[in-house]
């Protein structure tokens, strides 16, 4: 059974006066453990296929089934659950909450989640960790570099330890070294500790340290080819 | 998520932005401080006034002519000249009123008082030396006049200290004359400086035989009330009961509408008192009150502002997995701990005031006034502020609730 499965999934957003139609109707499946890079142009759908298969987003008609079940079955409140306990989202603007500190910010999903709070500051401790921050834990986040910062939202991502990992765009306000040191550790995330890891993006490059790429344009699905042996940067530069 | 981290994410949330938390509550601080400065001095001045009625001990039972007061048409006291001395001589009688202890008539009324060259403007009581006891008024100096003073319709007189001083000065009254209606009386009595009691003022008063004052002073044949005391406290209403028998008896009156006297306990009088007071200062909250509501809008309006500012991070706590009702009770909260807050501050700068207002009436007005906190007024005031909370806050945290996370993550 796959993580992941879509069929003829389309969006058309609608704000009551134009419909713009984005997805036109794209299937695929994904399986457990993947590092698939979805790949394409700006406008081409690739950042709203994200967001539907975040669960961020409804889709318009098609189907995509979650785990096996059908997305639109869950009530609002276990599509929240699902976000929290078997999603982590890393965006191209980090969306850190300010005035908060790293260990604040990578405990945030923590608050809503059913874990009990005494093991809190040691998930929280061990993602940030794993994300090679350890010395900035009680910085505040806004005296954080770039990368560091992605690196607190990967961190984030991580704490309730998610069966996928999307991230969108999330070299793209970083130099190419920050960005380099970003996808080796999602690169690590799920080579290592077995992660579905789906990365939006829209160069060739970065997109060629994932195993699979699925390229997209105009609403559809253009290719969809498995990476014979996938870049790493291993604390190397990524080229743009 | 649990209701403490709720109330720590809602705090965080106020402390980002703590000088426009901080104007936001002030709508509420000054709608809940006038309410508790409204009850605080409604219920000093309800003390007040109770305070006088009891001055006169609560067994006290005041029968005045006339008819009893329906409405303002009324005002105007009719048959005024109907208790006399045949009243006074039937409601002695113990076949009549049984569980009577005292009584005593009264007469009163202003005239002017003369000492060689001074005069003054004095009341004029014209009682018995009962009087003493029901008013608990004892003299300082000499004494009262007798039951026999009373009979012989006298002229000697009991005089206040304001009167003493404004004819006499400092040199010696007792045993002086004073000049009331061309007659000369004689001073037997000076009462201790008193102030205010059952609003009568004794230290600006004369008191002399009830006698003596209707026959040489006012020129009357009837009493402007007769005053008893019952037994005790449970036989007030038997007391009552009779004396209106014996009064409708003397009057040859069949119906209590064409009753031309009535019949007043202390009790009535205190309750009929503090239903004004509670009236007026019910009126003077509720207007307190409407401010209230406007510090609500001022929390709703803010609130509003919060939300659309912090869209983006709505969204993101939506995306890492925040719930509908987490969202819901997030921002719920921030405006019922602004609402919160300004009342419990709003309750201290009410009562403060109100505390330094009774400092200001006791020692430069020299009332009997005593600071009172309104407990009722104080749970009620922060049960008000955070209801406004709740009601004002609902709108703006469904408004933050419903945000779409991908909407509001998009927000610039």
């Amino acid at each position: 059974m796959p993580l992941i499965e879509v069929k003829e999934l389309t969006k058309v957003y609608d704000d009551g006066v134009v419909k713009t139609p984005v997805l036109h109707g794209v299937s695929f499946s994904i399986e457990k453990g993947e590092f698939v890079a979805i790949m394409g142009p700006s406008g081409s759908g690739k950042s709203t296929l994200l967001h539907l298969l975040g669960f961020l987003d409804d889709y318009t008609d098609g189907s995509y089934n979650f785990s096996g079940q059908d997305a639109k079955s869950y009530t609002g409140d276990e599509v929240a659950h699902i976000r929290n306990k078997k999603l982590g989202f890393i965006f191209q603007s980090f969306n850190l909450l300010s005035h908060a500190t790293v260990l604040e910010n990578v405990r945030l999903p923590l608050l809503y989640s059913n874990i009990p709070e005494s093991e809190w500051d040691t998930l929280a401790l061990k993602a940030i960790d794993s994300v090679g921050l350890s010395h900035r834990t009680s910085f505040d986040s806004a005296q954080l570099s770039g990368g560091e910062r992605q690196r607190v939202a990967i961190a984030r991502a991580l704490v309730c330890s998610p069966e996928v990992i999307f991230a969108d765009e999330p070299t793209g306000n970083l130099d190419s070294k920050s960005g380099g040191a970003v996808i080796e550790i999602l690169q690590k995330l799920n080579e290592e500790l077995g992660h579905t890891i789906i990365l939006i993006t829209h160069e060739t490059y970065t997109a060629e340290h994932a195993k699979r790429i699925i390229r997209i344009k105009d609403g559809l699905i253009e290719s969809d080819t498995q990476v014979s042996s996938p870049h790493h940067t291993n604390g190397g530069i990524l080229i743009k | 998520m649990t209701f403490k981290h709720s109330i720590q994410t809602a705090y965080k949330g106020l402390e980002a932005n703590r000088s426009r938390s901080l104007l936001t509550i002030l709508g509420i601080v000054i709608g809940v401080a006038a309410i508790i400065l409204v009850m605080s001095l409604g219920e000093g001045a309800q003390n007040l006034i109770l305070g006088q009625i009891q001055g006169m001990g609560s067994k006290t039972i005041i029968v005045v002519p006339g008819r009893e007061p329906k409405g303002p048409a009324d005002a105007a006291q009719v048959l005024s000249d109907s208790l006399k001395e045949r009243d006074l001589d039937a409601l002695k009688r113990k076949e009549n009123v049984p569980t009577l202890k005292t009584i005593m008539p009264l007469v009163f009324g202003g005239d002017s008082s003369s000492h060689e060259n001074e005069t003054y403007r004095l009341t004029i009581f014209g009682a018995t030396p009962l009087i003493e006891t029901i008013f608990d008024l004892p003299v300082e100096q000499g004494s009262y006049f007798t039951e026999e003073d009373v009979r012989g319709r006298t002229s000697v007189v009991v005089i206040g200290t304001k009167v003493k001083k404004e004819l006499f000065g400092d040199s010696e009254a007792l045993g002086e004359k004073i000049k009331i209606k061309g007659r000369s009386f004689r001073i037997v009595g000076i009462l201790p400086e008193k102030g205010q009691v059952s609003f009568f003022n004794f230290d600006e008063a004369a008191i002399v035989p009830y006698t003596t004052a209707q026959d040489y002073i006012f020129g009357i044949k009837y009493f402007h009330r007769i005053i008893v005391e019952s037994e005790d406290e449970g036989t007030i209403a038997r007391t009552v009961d009779d004396i209106t028998a014996t009064i409708r008896e003397t009057h040859d009156i069949t119906i209590a509408d064409k009753d031309d006297f009535f019949v007043e306990t202390q009790a009535d009088l205190a309750s009929r008192l503090s239903t004004i007071t509670s009236i007026l200062t019910a009126f003077l909250a509720a207007v307190a009150a409407i401010s209230l509501v406007v510090g609500g809008i001022g929390i709703m309006n803010i609130m509003l502002v919060s939300v659309t500012e912090r869209t983006k991070e709505i969204g993101l706590r939506k995306a890492l997995g925040a719930t509908y009702s987490d969202i819901l009770t997030q921002f719920l909260l921030e405006a019922v701990m602004l609402t919160g807050i300004g009342g419990i501050v709003g309750i201290l700068t009410g009562a403060s005031l109100a505390f330094i207002i009774s400092l200001v009436l006791t020692n430069v007005l020299a009332l009997s006034w005593s600071f009172s906190f309104p407990v009722s007024a104080a749970i009620l005031g922060l049960g008000v502020s955070g209801l406004i909370g709740l009601v004002f806050g609902i709108y703006p945290a469904r408004t933050a609730a419903k945000k779409s996370p991908i909407e509001a993550l998009r927000h610039e």
